[in-house]
This record gives C-alpha cells, sequence and structure tokens, in this order.
C-alpha cells in the first residue's frame, strides 16, 4: 500500500470523522471547529472542497450521507446535544462555476439532554430514517415522512438502553426475511459486567423495536460497532471495537409457531478475537463486500483483517504514521511504490528482489543504468 | 497442511502520528482514507491535519498491464464458454493452447514494458524505469512459473516428452534473460549428440530410447576412463557434463544462471527418462546443491519447488502471498479448474478457491473507471457469490453521466437486477429533480416504475404551465404511451396535453369529448379544475360546430355548480365564473333546439 495523494483538509482543531458519499465522488469531513467541509472528487483524481460552514455549537462527532436516492443528505451529531440534518440546494450557475455549493439546515433534533456520540441513516429499504445515539443512554429513530420536504422529521422511537452509548449500527440487510434491526454500543466505565453490545429488533406486530440479544460476553467498554454487509446470508457479521476486536456471528433460530411474537432468538458465536493493537480500538470498519475489516487502536495503527477461503481470519497489513513532521508541500500526485516506504522489505516486492539479486536481470537492464 | 502466518506488511505514512496519536479512517472506492486524530474526547488537539488517500494496487492504472488485463479477460470468457459435453482427458489439446494464449499475453506485455524502458532516458524518470524493471522481472517471474505449471499439470507429459518439455521451457527462460549465455549454450549443446534422440514423434518407445541411451552413456565413459581427452582439458569437461557429472556442472554455475537450468541439464545427462514422480526428489537435490548454505531460497525458489513437488495447492498459496494483484493467480487456478485438476489434488474446496480467487481479482477491477466492466464477467462466472458481489458493485459505480448510467442499467437488466435498475433510475431522476430537469426527472422515474415520483414531477409540470401558460418537454408527454398509466398525475398530464394538441389542430369535437372525459374520470387533480372548466368555454362558445350535446352541457353544468359549492368562499374568479354559467345556458339551448330538430 501507499499513499497516492494528500488532502490538506484545513479544519482548525481536530477531525472526528471522514465520511465518503455513496459512490466515492464526494466526502465530508467534520471537526472540533464545529464545522464540516464537502468535498469534490474531479475526473482527474484530485479533492476540492465545495463547501465549508458552521454546522454546531460544539466539536462535530460524526458525520454521514444519506442514500442518493433521497439526494444529497447530510447528518451530523455534536457535543452540543443536537444532530442535525442538511441538504445541498443546487445553486446559481455563477456558483457552480466558481465550484461552490451550498447546504442549508433542514432540522436540528434537538431530543438529546447529552452529546449525541453517533448518528447512522437506516438502509435505504426503510425510506428516510435516522438514529442518534446520546450520552444520555438513548437512542432516538426519526423519520422524514415526505422525503421531498426534509424540514419534517418525526422521532418514531426512543430506546432507553440504560447505559451511555457512544455507537450505533444498522443491519443493511433488505432481505424479507430479517426486520430492521440495529445495534448498539456503550463506552460506559460505570457499570461493570454487564453486556456492552445491544441488539434490537422492529416488530410489525408490536410496531416497537425490543431488545433481540444482548452479548454479554463483551463487558468492556465499545467504542464503535459495525454489522458486515449481509452479501445475501441467512446469518448475520458483527464487529465491535472495545479492548480488542471482535467479530460474532448471529444466527437467527428457526422459532416455532408458539414463540411467533417477540423479537428473534440468536445463536452468538465468536468468529474472530484479535487483541494486536495491544489497547483499546477505537473504530472498526467493512469494506463493500464485507471481504475486509479495518480496525484502528491506541497503538496508533490501522489494521486490515481478511478471512481466506477457509474462513480463518489473518491481519494482512498495517497503516501507522512515520511520527515525522508534516512537510510543506502538499503532495497531489501519485507517489510512485517505492520499497524504502514500508518499514519491511513488502513480501510483494520479493519476487522482484530477486531481480536485484541479479539473477533474473534483463540485459536491457543493465544497459539503461550503465549509461 | 499447515497455514504458514506470513508477516503484514506495515505502510507508513509520512507527515502523520507526531502530533496525535490515533489514526481515523474511511473504506473508500479502491483506496482507504487515514488521517490523525484522538479517538479520546478529552485528548490534546491540534488542527489543520491532512487527509491521506492510500492505496493498494497501482497496476490496473498501468496503460501498458491494461492490455494484459483487457486481453486476459478476453481469454478468460472463452475459457468459460467452453462446453461440458466434452469430457476432460479430450479437452486437453485446447486447455494447452488456452495455456499458451495466456503466457503469449504475458509476454507481449513484457515486450512492450521493456521497450517502454529502454526508450525512456530521461533523468527524473529513473524510478519510473526502475518500476518498469520491476514489473518486468515480476512478469517474467509470471512466466516461468506459468509456462512449468503448464508443463507439468496442463499439458502433463509423461517420461520422454517431460524432459524435453522442460528443455524447452528452460531454453526459453535462459534466452530471455541472458544473450551471451544463449550463445554458450548453443555451441556447448549437446545436439550433436542428439541424432539418437528421435523421441517426441514415437517412432521408437520410451524403453528402446533408454537402452540406447545408455549405451551411448557408456561409450562417453569409457571415452572418459580412457583419457582420450586428457590433451583438451576443455573437450574433457565437456565430456564429464555429458555424462552427468554434478562437479562438473557446478563449476560452470555462472552459465547455468539458476538451479532449475542445472537440474534440467542434469536430468538431461543422466536422467532423460525421468518420470514426472521422481522429478521432486531432482528439484530438492538440484537446488541443494545449486544454492549456497548460505542463501536462502527466494519466493520464486519455493513456488517451482512446490510445482516439482506437484502440490498446487502450495503452488497457488505462495504466488498469492508473493505477487501483489491477483491477476496471475485467479486464472490460472480458473483454467487448472477447468482442466479438472483442483479436486483430482484433493483440494475438496477446490471450486471454492477458485471462486475466492477470481472474486478477489474482479473486486479489485471495480474501482477503475473502464476496467470496472471486465469485472461483470467475471462476477457472472462465479456461481455463488458472484450475483451478489456485482449487485453491490454495480450499485456503486458512479453515475457521472447519463450515458454511463445507461450502461450500467443495460448490464443490471441484462441480469434481471430489478432493484439496482430501480434504484439507480431513483438517484438520477431525483438529480434531474435537484436540477430542475423535469424531462429527464420524468422520464428516469418512468423507467424507475415510481409513481410516487412520477406524480410528483407530473405536479410540477402543471404549476408550470399555469405560471407559464405552455408545457415544457413537449416531446416526452406527447410520447409517453402506455407509460402514462404509471400514476394517475401523470395519465392526467398526458391526457390534458394531448386535449391542447387536439384543440390546436382544430380537432374541437375530439377536443371537447377528451376534456368532458378528463373532469368525469375524476382523475383531474382540483387545483385543475377551473381551469379545465375555463378551457370548456370556448368549445360551448364554438358556433359552426356543435360540440357538446345537451347531456353533456347538463354533464357541463353539474360540474360547474359542483366546482362552485366547494369553492365558495374561496378565492374564484367570479367573472369567469358568470362567463361558463351564460355560455353553458346557451349551449344548453343550442342544443336543445337541434336536437329536438328533425332533419329534413
Amino acid at each position: 500500500m501507499f499513499v497516492a495523494r494528500s488532502i490538506a483538509a484545513d479544519h482548525k482543531d481536530l477531525i472526528h470523522d471522514v465520511s465518503y458519499d455513496f459512490h466515492g465522488r464526494r466526502m465530508a469531513t467534520c471537526s472540533s471547529d464545529q464545522s464540516v467541509k464537502v468535498w469534490d472528487k474531479s475526473d482527474s483524481g484530485e479533492w476540492h472542497c465545495t463547501a465549508s460552514w458552521k454546522t454546531h455549537s460544539g466539536s462535530v462527532w460524526r458525520v454521514t450521507w444519506a442514500h442518493p436516492e433521497f439526494g444529497q443528505v447530510l447528518a451530523s451529531c455534536s457535543f452540543d446535544r443536537t444532530a442535525a440534518v442538511w441538504e445541498e440546494i443546487v445553486g446559481e450557475s455563477n456558483d457552480k462555476q466558481r465550484g461552490l455549493s451550498h447546504w442549508i439546515k433542514r432540522t436540528t433534533l434537538v431530543d438529546s439532554r447529552t452529546s449525541v456520540t453517533d448518528v447512522k441513516f437506516a438502509p435505504k429499504h426503510m425510506g428516510l430514517v435516522l438514529a442518534t445515539c446520546s450520552a444520555d443512554g438513548v437512542v432516538r429513530i426519526y423519520e422524514a415522512p415526505d422525503v421531498m420536504n426534509l424540514s419534517q422529521w418525526s422521532l418514531q422511537h426512543e430506546i432507553s438502553c440504560k447505559l451511555s452509548c457512544s455507537c450505533i449500527s444498522w443491519n443493511p440487510s433488505s432481505s424479507r426475511a430479517h426486520p430492521p434491526m440495529i445495534s448498539v454500543g456503550s463506552d460506559d466505565n460505570n457499570v461493570t459486567y454487564s453486556g456492552k453490545v445491544q441488539i434490537y429488533e422492529y416488530n410489525e406486530n408490536t410496531r416497537k423495536y425490543a431488545k433481540a440479544e444482548t452479548l454479554m460476553t463483551v463487558t468492556d467498554p465499545v467504542h464503535d460497532i459495525a454489522f458486515a454487509p449481509n452479501l445475501g446470508r441467512s446469518f448475520h457479521v458483527l464487529a465491535i471495537a472495545t479492548k480488542d476486536v471482535r467479530i460474532f456471528k448471529l444466527v437467527p433460530l428457526r422459532r416455532d409457531s408458539t414463540t411467533s411474537s417477540g423479537p428473534t432468538k440468536f445463536e452468538v458465536q465468536l468468529l474472530a478475537q484479535f487483541d494486536s493493537h495491544n489497547s483499546q480500538v477505537w473504530r472498526v470498519s467493512w469494506n463493500i463486500t464485507s471481504t475486509l475489516l479495518a480496525s484502528s487502536g491506541d497503538d496508533g495503527c490501522v489494521r486490515l483483517w481478511k478471512a481466506n477461503y477457509m474462513d480463518n481470519w489473518k491481519c494482512t497489513g498495517i497503516l501507522r504514521g512515520d511520527g515525522s513532521p508534516v512537510n510543506g508541500s502538499s503532495v497531489q500526485g501519485l507517489a510512485l511504490n517505492t520499497p524504502g516506504s514500508s518499514g519491511a522489505p513488502t513480501p510483494q516486492n520479493s519476487v522482484a528482489g530477486a531481480a536485484s539479486a541479479g539473477r533474473y536481470e534483463t540485459s536491457k537492464k543493465t544497459n539503461s543504468l550503465s549509461s | 497442511m499447515e497455514e504458514v502466518d506470513v508477516e503484514p506488511t506495515t505502510t507508513l505514512i509520512p507527515g502523520v502520528g507526531l502530533k496525535q496519536k490515533h489514526l481515523g479512517f474511511e473504506w473508500g472506492p479502491g483506496d482507504i482514507l487515514v488521517y490523525e486524530t484522538n479517538f479520546r474526547p478529552a485528548g490534546e488537539r491540534s488542527g489543520c491535519p491532512s487527509v491521506h488517500v492510500v492505496r493498494k494496487d497501482e497496476d490496473i492504472y498501468s496503460p501498458i498491464l491494461r492490455k494484459l488485463f483487457n486481453e486476459s479477460h478476453h481469454i478468460f470468457v472463452g475459457l468459460q464458454n467452453i462446453t461440458e459435453d466434452v469430457p476432460s482427458k479430450n479437452k486437453k489439446p485446447q486447455f494447452v493452447s488456452i495455456s499458451k494464449n495466456y503466457r503469449s499475453v504475458i509476454r507481449a506485455c513484457m515486450e512492450e514494458l521493456q521497450h517502454v524502458a529502454g526508450v525512456t532516458c530521461c533523468a527524473h524518470l529513473v524510478l519510473f524505469v526502475l518500476r518498469l524493471h520491476s514489473q518486468v522481472s515480476i512478469l517474467l517471474a509470471t512466466e516461468l512459473i506459468w509456462n512449468l505449471c503448464e508443463v507439468l499439470f496442463i499439458d502433463a507429459a509423461p517420461a520422454g516428452c517431460l524432459l524435453l518439455h522442460l528443455l524447452d521451457w528452460v531454453r526459453l527462460h535462459k534466452a530471455d534473460v541472458d544473450e551471451k549465455a544463449k550463445e554458450v549454450l548453443q555451441s556447448d549443446s549437446p545436439t550433436n549428440h542428439l541424432a539418437y534422440w528421435d523421441v517426441p514423434s514415437g517412432t521408437q518407445t520410451l524403453t528402446e530410447f533408454d537402452m540406447k541411451w545408455r549405451h551411448w552413456h557408456e561409450e562417453c565413459d569409457r571415452c572418459l576412463q580412457d583419457k582420450s581427452f586428457a590433451s583438451n582439458p576443455h573437450l574433457e569437461t565437456i565430456c564429464k557434463i555429458l555424462l552427468g557429472d554434478e562437479d562438473a556442472m557446478l563449476e560452470h554455475k555462472e552459465l547455468l544462471g539458476t538451479w532449475y537450468h542445472f537440474l534440467v541439464s542434469r536430468l538431461l545427462f543422466s536422467h532423460p527418462t525421468v518420470k514426472p514422480a521422481e522429478l521432486h526428489y531432482y528439484a530438492k537435490s538440484s537446488m541443494d546443491m545449486f544454492l549456497d548454505s548460505r542463501s536462502v531460497p527466494e519466493p520464486l525458489d519455493s513456488i517451482l519447488l512446490a510445482a516439482f513437488e506437484f502440490d498446487l495447492h502450495q503452488v497457488i498459496k505462495d504466488c498469492s502471498i508473493a505477487l501483489n494483484n491477483w491477476w496471475f493467480v485467479a486464472h490460472l487456478t480458473d483454467l487448472l479448474d477447468h482442466c479438472k485438476l483442483l479436486q483430482s489434488h484433493n483440494l475438496h474446496f477446490g471450486s471454492n478457491l477458485r471462486e475466492f480467487l477470481v472474486l478477489e481479482y474482479a473486486s479489485g477491477l471495480v474501482s477503475h473507471h473502464s476496467l470496472w466492466q471486465l469485472a461483470v464477467d467475471y462476477f457472472d462466472h462465479c456461481p455463488e457469490f458472484g450475483r451478489v458481489y456485482l449487485e453491490l458493485q454495480l450499485e456503486r459505480v458512479p453515475l457521472e453521466t447519463e450515458r454511463k448510467a445507461l450502461k450500467v442499467l443495460r448490464i443490471c437488466e441484462q441480469r434481471h437486477m430489478t432493484e439496482q435498475v430501480r434504484s439507480i433510475c431513483k438517484i438520477m431522476a431525483k438529480r434531474a429533480l435537484s436540477n430542475n430537469r423535469l424531462g429527464s426527472a420524468l422520464s428516469w422515474s418512468i423507467r424507475a416504475k415510481d409513481a410516487g415520483f412520477a406524480t410528483l414531477i407530473s405536479e410540477r409540470f402543471l404549476q408550470d404551465y399555469c405560471t407559464r401558460g405552455s408545457f415544457s418537454d413537449l416531446d416526452l408527454i406527447d410520447n409517453l404511451g402506455p407509460a402514462m398509466l404509471l400514476s394517475d398525475r401523470l395519465t392526467f398530464l398526458g391526457k390534458y396535453r394531448e386535449f391542447h394538441r387536439l384543440y390546436g389542430e382544430n380537432k374541437f369535437t375530439e377536443a371537447g369529448k377528451l376534456l368532458l372525459s378528463l373532469m368525469t374520470a375524476k382523475i383531474a387533480p382540483r387545483s385543475f379544475w377551473m381551469t379545465l372548466l375555463t378551457d370548456a368555454l370556448p368549445l360551448l362558445e364554438q358556433k359552426e360546430v356543435h360540440i357538446y350535446t345537451h347531456t353533456h352541457t347538463h354533464t357541463l353544468s353539474i360540474k360547474s355548480c359542483v366546482f362552485v359549492c366547494v369553492f365558495q368562499g374561496e378565492d374564484v374568479e367570479t367573472a369567469k365564473l358568470e362567463l361558463l354559467r351564460l355560455a353553458l345556458a346557451r349551449n344548453l339551448a343550442m342544443a336543445i333546439v337541434k336536437e329536438g330538430t328533425v332533419e329534413a
């Protein structure tokens, strides 16, 4: 792996979240400087900031994009106890020429009494639905019934988790066999020995969310949680960032007619557990096809985890800062894959490494180097 | 068989990690974004960090390698389409031919890379040239391995032919590597003594050949013992080599260059009838003899050794680790699977392995702006997960232009991916609507079969008509056809426009009838009632042509009364209403008179 490009983000304070849009052509960053910036990728691959505006009166923790079926819509959440929904307005033609766009606030969600720690849109098949979680231990689910009028959101559900919440993840499965499901992680330090991951499931009959499962084996504070893309499987895969990285498999148990009411029961299996970060793990996230999981920890590394065709999980790559001061020039061009930039001789060059040993050299190479 | 844990590679991000110790990240299409941050909320803070784009595989961006991807895609698709009815063993020549095709594609690419490296002479492009050479070396090694796999597994030459194929293999690669060595090899070539060697033609059996060879070998040996060559040390050395004296051969290591050249030479001069099953013993010992005790076998050596040991799985595994992208292992494994070799080598997960590798390779292509289309065919030929992978990836293809959107749609429609079709059309419709391109928004909504959106857009059209007095996108609305039925509002829009068209063409009777049916069918939005009634006015006033019968007029009167009742108290143009009442009355009178009169 190599750094292809560096973008000067220009935030005046720490960046807390970066979010790609669905197609990977736009990016949103949010910061403790209370602003959100939106970046657009040009055809040549360069990133330009097309909007930057103050969104909250406190640090902005997370920013996330709605599905493009709903237009260009962002949601942000903040220490200021609110979450907000933003929509891009197509501006005047001279704005477009200058490469700028306008975002306006459609609504502020003020129901939380404490810092709102996460905000996530539900899968698109559920409509325009948003969930937030707060340090007050409540998960709130909002819906915009009229997708053409984003200023109208109604609070549909309030789920009291009884523990301070740090993260949420919607199950992306749109299969009819799977009712809407949301997982909640808690970083509550005050209550030990209780399961810090809860899974809630929507019930069509009661039209409410009910708790389906608590992962009792996860008792340390949880900082991030992520359902894997479903891939048409009958079971669910959930990654958790806690004192280590854990991957769980949740298999829905077949229910007989007597227990058909109430949430699904699951068989919970631990697929993998990695403590390579040697410390707290703060973020976990799946790639699109759920073949790779990335995690970030207190050791300052981002680690990539992959399962082979035998379903054995291994670390396949590590990203780490080199601890050097930032150099003045911003690199927007392609950096070549120089072996020196890696900490150790890279295996992918070991076949070519033989070239330098002189055994597989082409005669031309000798000529060009000696000239 | 133990899974060896390979140390993961560490990539350092320059300029990160000094002020803040955490690394935030975000997955993207073909890349991962990383940035310096601090996840502990109360931590020390600082500003102006950069966001770094980290990529894994740059090969897909190389314009020269692109030919490799394009052409091998063509071969891959051809291979998948070979019919199943012919038994595998009869298809061997076909598979060998396909294997040679793959190899020629690799060689062509290699030659082009060498050419470019040769003609590039700018000083500041030294890194670029070095990279080209590195790529050439990798392709060289790739072709070397593939060729050996072809000889051992696909062609599966028996004893006798085996050595000749191995000789070709070594010669081909030696020729690549060292022109000078080639000359020397030819001058030292035992071809003079190969008069006995007409084995491939099958004119003699292996045993006959073996006997002749032994006879010749004994003669050579006698010459050596007789000291016939004592006067000429050079000739003596040659004779020793011909007799398979390993020490003599090893003295000329630099000519041999590689341990596998040594291996083939050994076999040539001491065991020309070697059987495939015996190969691994000679391979291992050749490698041990040739390499210094100090030098560690390199990955390429391990891969070749695994091939000589007929350990297919090890070959694939080692190649997956050693090579940066999945191209090689995916295509080779796919070919071996078609030859039914993965099963016969006890890989019960064989077809899973093939699919796993092909999916990996194709997933790597998807983020490329044009190569993504190649990926489609690879996914198509992965029976278990191909479809769901394709659905996930197609949804994410950026729709920068209508043309690209249509391309993606065609792929989805061909595969009956109805949800993806609907979603893409909806995204395009929403985008068009946001940009006020109503016509485009409407046609995308129709394609998405999205009644709700179609209704919304039709309303906008009608509102536009009310404000401007004319329709936009007439072409589209005039040619809706059966799509009109998607939503009531859309039907109304289409029919109302038709009314205007008929009126414009002076087809008043038809226009009148249509207008009446619009009012009676109850699909007219309430906001439009006044407009419709107003539209009726001129028709009622027509003197020459009698449009409305008294029944019609009766209906119209009722409608207008209803209208008045409903909108009582609202801001209604009373003057217009009066005119309407007058016109209705007059029309009714005329109708009664006309209908009452018997035509003479």
